[in-house]
């Protein structure tokens, strides 16, 4: 299905309304990941209202394509993303992180059996994704329909697993295969290009025997020519790299690494975020 | 006198019992699951002939995954392919899985709930030469302290086997422990094995005598149920051969002991454990393994719950390993007869 403009606007009425979300759960919740969440909106948007292979109201069905959430603590990005596509009522994203709530700090498919997997410890996404492609080439050989997207942090790239399982990816010319890097360029302790730096990283993929397409993650028309294009390489698992803005929609806080673990707390903070995501009482 | 019910190996005691590697068992074993369900697959980490997963990767080549030298990768693969349908056993050292790639096995396996076995050979310090940084002595106590982890350390290559079937066919989360060596079999074809399940192995005498009468003698007065054995001696893995070879001596000198093969340390067979203190009021545990959080940790977290009695833990002390020959490490490191043996007259003075 092409990318119409119309499409793209109702994208980005659906990417506004989960960050919308992102900021409210995070508000009420007093704690989690707000940078990478808001980063990642857009290409969660595009994904679930537009290249996703899904069934809401049969969350196991067997033809899905699967989407794995690697760097887990983006978390409020994923279920706002599946409570606007109505995998649940939007009220209960409300109860993040509370006790008892499906909506764990960390995704864990013990209270919310609709995720392909619990995920947080870092590093270890890819992998996952690589086993049920692998599972799924031995069911249904290398044109089963199904695909496979693995969402990471660059940030996560520092793990060895990540490379073990990007090696092994390379070597089975897993086409079917989507990995998606959030480059927003920020890790806990600071840039990552300061902290352990990870470019060139296009090359190191490609010497992995990747195809590698890099694209603005804000730009839902670029998201899309490379998510196209990688259906069409047929001997190669696709990275596709997302420049994206860390805490994307709140100018006052893009790009810093600091907002990388935590929410708005103070009431200036609180304003500043609920004004700039178009919401004006709480 | 071994417990007939279980035919055992009638040759246990001769000079000249046949020995068997326990990977040959697992090698058998896993092309046997394989043949029976399809959805079994096996990932090695460059120990493919080691770990003898060799004939599984020639009968079902599109079932077998050769991962290099990557533990990591091995078992969060793995757990992908268990999300999606797959019996998948992974194959490397103990060392390394589920040594190396303990948080992937926490995370990806255990809290994801999927049915990822995990075969960690070179257990204990019976490895030999190869020397202490290969011999995982640490591997019971990391898997049985994760939630939901089944935990089996068979005693020889033909238990090795059916722990090996036996666990493709549950969904739970499994590790298994094999050794390097070839051992003494102790088991045959027709010895039955469930998970879970312990089993007697030896018991002095089978009828009440003289012996038994003693032991009632010494049964202490707040002990509601009659006391039948002097002893009982809990093993896993390779060392039930040598706990056996001390109990028959041990009955030779009049003693009644009991021996037990414990198996499966996750989920632990409480009934039989506690049972077995009952009747005998003293234990012995023996394993190749560290004594923190090993096998006799499992039995002493049961019994000082429900029915303490005197135990002497059979165990490496807090250490690690070296090269060698088995027969001197075990040595070495207080595991052999001998040590079990004066664990024995030690536990039964503290009655």
């Amino acid at each position: 299905m092409s990318l119409n403009q119309d499409k793209i606007h109702l994208l980005e009425s659906r990417a506004a309304a989960i960050r919308r979300s992102i900021v409210l759960m995070l508000i009420e919740a007093k704690s989690g990941h707000l940078a990478g969440a808001l980063g990642m909106a857009d290409i969660f948007a595009y994904l679930y209202f537009h290249a996703l292979k899904h069934d809401p109201k049969k969350p196991d069905w067997e033809y899905r394509d699967r989407l794995v959430l690697s760097n887990g603590h983006i978390c409020p990005a994923l279920y706002a993303t599946m409570a606007h596509a109505e995998y649940f009522p939007v009220s209960e994203l409300l109860t993040l992180r509370r006790f008892g709530s499906r909506l764990q700090g960390h995704p864990h498919r013990d209270f919310l059996p609709m995720l392909e997997t619990s995920s947080g410890p870092l590093g270890s996404g890819l992998s996952q994704t690589i086993g049920m492609a692998l599972a799924d080439r031995i069911d249904s050989g290398r044109s089963s329909g199904r695909r496979f997207y693995c969402l990471m942090s660059d940030g996560e790239l520092d793990e060895g697993n990540s490379w073990e399982a990007i090696m092994l990816a390379g070597r089975e010319k897993l086409h079917n295969l989507i990995a998606i890097v959030d480059r927003n360029n920020i890790q806990i302790d600071g840039n990552t290009e300061d902290i352990m730096p990870l470019n060139p990283l296009v090359e190191k993929w490609r010497s992995f025997k990747w195809h590698v397409h890099e694209v603005n993650g804000h730009d839902f028309a670029d998201i899309d020519r490379a998510v196209t294009e990688a259906h069409t390489i047929h001997d190669k698992p696709t990275v596709i790299i997302a420049h994206t803005i860390p805490s994307k929609g709140i100018p006052k806080f893009e790009g810093k690494f600091e907002w990388h673990g935590k929410p708005p707390t103070t009431p200036d903070d609180i304003k500043t975020a609920l004004r700039a995501v178009g919401v004006h009482t709480i | 006198m071994l417990y007939s019910s279980l035919k055992l190996n009638p040759d246990i005691f001769s000079p000249e019992v046949e020995l068997a590697s326990m990977r040959t068992g697992f090698g058998e074993g896993i092309v046997n699951a394989g043949t029976a369900d399809k959805n079994v697959v096996a990932l090695c980490a460059d120990l493919t002939e080691s770990l003898q997963l060799d004939k599984f990767k020639k009968k079902f080549p599109e079932r077998f995954i050769e991962m290099g030298v990557a533990e990591q990768n091995l078992v969060t693969v793995a757990s992908g392919m268990a999300a999606s349908g797959k019996i998948p056993f992974i194959g490397s050292y103990a060392v390394f899985s589920p040594g190396r790639n303990w948080e992937q096995i926490r995370t990806t396996v255990c809290y994801n709930d999927v049915p990822v076995k995990i075969v960690g050979s070179h257990a204990g310090v019976t490895v030999g030469p190869d020397g202490g940084s290969h011999q995982a002595l640490e591997d019971i106590a990391l898997m049985r302290v994760l939630p939901r982890m089944t935990v089996i350390v068979p005693c020889d290559a033909i238990e090795a086997r059916k722990a090996t079937e036996a666990a493709a066919k549950t969904v739970s989360p499994t590790y298994i422990r094999l050794a390097r060596d070839k051992t003494a079999l102790i088991t045959t074809d027709e010895t039955p094995f469930e998970i879970g399940k312990a089993q007697i192995v030896w018991k002095s005498g089978s009828t009440p005598g003289k012996k038994q009468s003693r032991s009632l003698k010494l049964a202490t007065s707040h002990q509601s149920l009659v006391t039948k054995s002097d002893l009982g001696i809990i093993a896993t893995g390779t060392s039930l051969y040598r706990a056996l070879l001390v109990a028959k001596r041990l009955t030779d000198e009049g003693k009644s002991v009991q021996v037990v093969n414990l198996s499966t340390i996750k989920p632990l067979d409480e009934r039989a454990i506690i049972k077995l203190a009952q009747e005998s009021g003293a234990l012995v545990t023996v394993e190749d393994h560290e004594i923190a959080g090993g096998m006799g940790s499992a039995v002493a977290e049961c019994l000082v719950k429900h029915f303490p009695v005197p135990i002497e833990f059979i165990g490496i002390n807090d250490r690690f390993g070296q090269s060698g020959t088995p027969e001197q490490l075990i040595a070495n490191c207080h595991i052999d007869e001998q040590d079990i043996y004066s664990a024995a007259h030690r536990v039964m003075l503290r009655k």
